[in-house]
């Protein structure tokens, strides 16, 4: 498995690729970080009794004023920027994550019954897939965002932000999956593997698991690479207006949007940070996702 | 083309019913209509008397009957916050929203092609690789964090321009109040646009990018230039036409992002517009401003998109084809 890897097309380009290489690093380093966050962030910004009001609003440490015990400074209520921003990433990664798997398992479940059985179950499934995309998913994650807020109030909504966020965002965002699961399908459906795994009798389902699915994988892992980032970004435009993490459970969008009217006194740090990583975060998904892409998408060899 | 036009209009009026029934349900599960109009420092008889007025004890099949047909007529519903009909609010609002999202257009439209196509020309050349480069940046910063450092740099640190607000506006006809017509409306337009703009634009340049590079490598292309024509017309009148189809599709489609992004942009500025007002309208609870909202922005949305649709349908044969089965 290990050996078939080393030697596959996409570790060879991988290899080839110092741009990819480089975001692979970063991811990994970030990805990490957010999984160890207990162990490497210097504070526990959800423990109350570690902080001092009176430190509020400290600038990072290269500035006047500045302490080593908070590198990158602190918030408005004292909390270190540096612990505030590893633990808001665990949070947009953990939410931007489950997004996704609950994306591809519906898109995948979706695409390969519509693709499979076709007729007017498909028709149906697609038009909806269709009518989803047009309203773009950021639009249909807000307004469910709004929605929820509005049917259960703010303080229940903050109480089980990171579920419903995950399904937000996760059922905004299934129709891509879907979309490109079916094409693949329809183009498997008709060769001959697929035809005498029907000629000796196995039930649908397990042609549609066992043999149509393994090659429909890889555009659904590009796909769902960019989904990741797109998710992140979902996930920090709802926290930004107010739809997505509280304050006291922060994730980096709302980490950006309760230190936004701190720049107005000068306090850039505490909505700048959260927000460069943020963006770092997103850059280097969207790069391993467009690398992978190039890679496995054979209609782009051609234009290399 | 009359089956393909028909079924796009019967299934732009479905996508209609379901919006306006979820903001039916919405309306009638956590709106209070009685509030809407008196407050809430009024007896519990008067209440129920005007409830009954209401015909809130209706059943709801009638009351959804009675919103649908209300809709129809423009009455979506009055705003408790603002003491007004909700229609009347967005459309005060509306202006503000519609300016920025031309002006912001505009930078796209102006910016995007050239570059695009200038990226997808000379692939190899160190302006195409910074354009590709800067584009590829470009669409993972959120537009609030760019509106955000722009405010940033240039009001806090710099103080050139603005933070918040349309500044100086004037009345044009009708009620229409615009600040594209004072030097000090366009120095409050330009952060927002350039905001609104700042993922569009990028996006539009890879899209635009990658289409002429994939046109460029086509027979038809080649054959082209082996007969000799002038480059710039190949450029421009075989490859870039057929560039321009898919990106009027993906164009359409950006509709619904660009509403997205104007809520966004619209509370980082404060711009007083249709998308602040509906933030305001969740924080507020003012349930029928909501409900008002995603009804006129799913009016919107669907006239475009059918629209969009149909012309695409007219200019490629091939989609209506293949859907009529």
């Amino acid at each position: 498995m290990w050996r078939k890897f080393l030697d596959s097309h996409l570790f060879y380009s991988f290899r080839r690729d110092w741009v990819a290489i480089a975001s692979f690093i970063v991811l990994s380093v970030l990805v990490l970080t957010a999984l160890f966050a207990p162990l490497i962030a210097p504070h526990n910004p959800y423990d109350p009794s570690g902080v001092d009001l009176m430190e509020a609003e400290t600038p990072p440490v290269w500035m006047e004023g500045g302490t080593t015990k908070f590198l990158l400074g602190t918030d408005a209520q004292g909390r270190g920027i540096l612990s505030t921003m590893i633990y808001g990433m665990r949070t947009s990664l953990m939410i931007g994550m489950g997004a996704v798997f609950l994306q591809a398992f519906l898109g995948i479940f979706i695409g390969l019954v519509s693709g499979y059985f076709g007729g007017k179950l498909d028709g149906f499934l697609m038009r909806l897939a269709d009518v989803q995309l047009s309203f773009s998913t950021l639009l249909v994650a807000i307004f469910a965002g709004a929605i929820f807020q509005t049917a259960f109030g703010v303080a229940k909504y903050e109480q089980m932000a990171v579920p419903l966020l995950i399904c937000i965002i996760g059922l905004a965002e299934w129709p891509q999956i879907a979309r490109t699961v079916r094409a693949s399908v329809l183009a498997e459906k008709k060769k001959e593997y697929v035809e005498a795994a029907r000629v000796i009798g196995l039930p649908s389902a397990r042609i549609m698991l066992r043999h149509i699915l393994p090659n429909t994988l890889s555009p659904v892992l590009v796909i769902a690479t960019v989904q990741v980032a797109n998710a992140v970004m979902s996930e920090a435009a709802l926290s930004f207006l107010g739809f997505g993490m509280p304050v006291t459970r922060p994730s980096l969008g709302s980490l950006i949007k309760s230190g936004f009217e701190f720049i107005f006194s000068g306090s850039w740090w505490i909505t700048i940070f959260p927000g460069v990583l943020l963006v770092v975060l997103i850059l280097v998904i969207n790069l391993l996702g467009d690398f992978m892409r190039d890679v496995l998408n054979p209609r782009l060899y051609k234009g290399k | 083309m009359f089956a393909f036009l028909i079924r796009r209009i019967i299934q732009a009026i479905l996508v209609m019913l379901i919006i306006s029934f979820i903001g039916f349900s919405l309306k009638r599960s956590f709106g209070d209509p009685v509030r809407d109009l008196v407050g809430v420092s009024v007896s519990k008889e008067e209440r129920d008397k005007l409830s009954e007025k209401l015909g809130l004890n209706d059943p709801a099949m009638v009351q959804y009957a009675r919103f649908l047909k209300n809709a129809l007529h423009g009455d979506v519903g009055q705003s408790f916050f603002y003491k007004k009909p909700a229609l009347d609010v967005i459309l005060s609002k509306a202006p503000a929203t519609l300016e920025l999202v031309f002006v912001s257009s505009l930078f796209i439209i102006l910016l995007s092609v050239p570059a695009g196509v200038y990226a997808a020309i000379h692939p190899k050349r160190k302006l195409a690789r910074l354009i590709m480069g800067v584009s590829t940046l470009g669409v993972s910063v959120p537009v609030f964090f760019t509106a955000i450092m722009m405010i940033y740099i240039f009001s806090v640190e710099l103080h050139w321009m603005p933070s918040f607000g349309r500044g100086t506006l004037v009345t044009v006809f009708g009620g229409w109040k615009t600040g594209l017509l004072t030097s000090d409306g366009w120095l409050h337009l330009i952060m927002p646009a350039i905001a609104l703009s700042s993922i569009m634009l990028p996006l539009f340049i890879r899209l635009i990018q990658a289409e002429m590079m994939e046109v460029l490598e086509s027979e038809y292309v080649k054959f082209a230039f082996a007969k000799g024509l002038k480059r710039v017309r190949i450029f421009m009148l075989h490859a870039f036409k057929n560039t321009l189809l898919p990106v009027i599709t993906v164009g359409g489609v950006q509709l619904g992002t660009m509403i997205a992004f104007t809520i966004l942009t619209e509370t980082v500025f404060n711009w007083q517009g249709m998308g602040a007002m509906f933030v305001e309208a969740v924080e507020r609870g003012d349930t029928s401003l909501l409900v008002a909202y995603l009804v006129v922005v799913g009016v919107i949305f669907i006239i475009v998109n059918t629209l969009v649709d149909i012309v695409y349908g007219l200019v490629n044969p091939m989609i209506r084809v293949a859907g009529r089965k």
